[in-house]
């Protein structure tokens, strides 16, 4: 990527696609520590107003006929709430705040990233990676709590034929250590690549002659993008579903 | 997009002299701890809005209007109860009407037909009486008549007699008279 930038630097057609994810101080030119308020902190902090607008300040009328604002509060908590008793069953629900708030957190920030020239968190591997770890090592203390050595049935195909188990509890074994980095590379790629493709395209866009094709083809990745930023958090939250249920009903 | 060359410090392992990515921000190390620390912060922070605020405000709605409806269905439940009994009531008093109509109307007609069967005896009666007493009068007359014919006779044929040079004798006269009109 460096080479190509630097090759690219004396004609006209400058592509920085990345340059869009880069972490800047914002007061100062100082380097980035642990507490630096950086465009990060900005836009997390955006997620963390966009939330309490969704969720809180409609709500506080309390209506019996929602208002609309209010009515998207009620069908996002019915969503989640569904989804989870649906996956988990009623034991599931004590965990609801937890994954609303992963469910809520992600949407924003991902819709908040479709904003022109702002800074796109759930892009960064730091941001899913701790998101998906969490989820993970919950699912994983969560499972070993309730069920103590009987979280291990869940490597046991015991449908499976005796001989094969031995197999089968290998590839079961690996592919729950794949989980987190599964969970947490989905979402950020497929932000990051939506985010580097429309920068790819608007780069085009200083030729005259492609520019209304780059224009047009820019709109149709938008719409799509719009389309994966719900998407991908709906992904995150089932997926997160599915590894509780693991935890609380380990069994196949 | 930064053209001009800056500061050599915060040109890191990350960005270029430039201010461009050199490869991806993503893995950029770096910055690891910095949007790790602000993301907890963030994610405690919401957690907290949606587990005190946001999660049992939007339940006790949900709550208070699922019970508004089930009222709302019990009120209407009833009413409609009401409204059948209404109904039956209503029913039940024009079915009483109905039948009370009848009742009366009968009773006129029973009490018209009385009354017209007694005027139609009285007036068979009165004709009855009327008629006995014409058969009676015109039985009188007929006698009268009866007497003033042997009378008229009587005299005729003592007038003949004596026009023809007779002798009236009344005895033999009155015995020849009624011995022609007893006949």
């Amino acid at each position: 990527m460096a080479t190509e930038t630097t090759a690219a630097e004396g004609s006209s057609l400058v592509f920085h696609p990345m340059d869009q994810f880069i972490v800047k101080p914002l007061f100062g030119d100082g380097a980035v520590g642990m507490f630096t308020v950086t465009n990060v902190t900005l836009w997390l902090f955006f997620a963390v107003l966009a939330v309490v607008a969704l969720l809180v300040l409609p709500t506080s009328k309390r209506a019996i006929v929602p208002s609309r604002m209010q009515s998207i509060a009620e069908l996002a908590y019915g969503f989640i709430y569904k989804m989870l008793e649906d996956i988990c069953g009623k034991e599931g629900v004590k965990f609801f705040p937890y994954v609303m708030t992963l469910f809520m957190f992600i949407v924003t920030a991902n819709f908040l990233g479709l904003i022109p020239t702002s800074f796109t968190t759930t892009s960064h591997f730091a941001v899913t990676i701790p998101l998906a770890l969490a989820v993970f090592l919950t699912v994983t203390i969560l499972g070993f709590v309730k069920n103590g050595a009987g979280f291990l049935g869940l490597f046991w195909v015991s449908s499976a034929p005796l001989a094969l188990r031995p197999i089968l509890a290998i590839i079961e074994l690996i592919s729950y250590f794949v989980r987190p980095v599964s969970h947490s590379i989905r979402l950020a790629g497929n932000v990051m690549a939506g985010h580097a493709v429309i920068k790819v395209f608007a780069g085009f866009a200083a030729i005259a002659v492609i520019s209304p094709v780059s224009v047009l083809a820019i709109t149709a990745m938008y719409g799509l993008e719009v389309l994966v930023a719900f998407i991908q958090a709906y992904v995150f939250t089932i997926l997160t579903c599915v590894y509780l249920k693991d935890a609380l009903h380990p069994s196949h | 997009m930064a053209t001009e060359p800056i500061a050599e410090e915060v040109a890191g392992s990350c960005v270029d002299s430039y201010g461009s990515a050199i490869g991806m921000p993503q893995l950029c190390f770096d910055w690891f701890p910095n949007q790790i620390f602000w993301l907890v912060i963030t994610l405690v922070v919401i957690f907290l809005v949606l587990s005190r605020v946001a999660l049992p405000r939007i339940a006790a709605i949900l709550a208070e209007r699922q019970g508004t409806i089930t009222n709302d269905l019990a009120a209407a439940e009833d009413l409609k109860a009401k409204a059948v009994e209404a109904e039956e009531a209503y029913n039940k008093a024009l079915a009483d009407a109905r039948s009370e109509a009848q009742r009366i109307a009968a009773e006129a007609r029973a009490e018209i037909q009385s009354g017209l069967d007694d005027a139609i005896a009285k007036a068979d009666a009165e004709i009855a009486a009327k008629a006995a007493e014409s058969e009676k009068a015109i039985a009188e007359i007929r006698a009268g008549a009866l007497e003033s014919i042997q009378v008229v006779a009587k005299d005729t044929a003592a007038e003949l007699v004596t026009a023809l040079g007779g002798e009236a004798d009344a005895k033999a006269i009155n015995g020849a008279v009624d011995a022609q009109t007893k006949g």
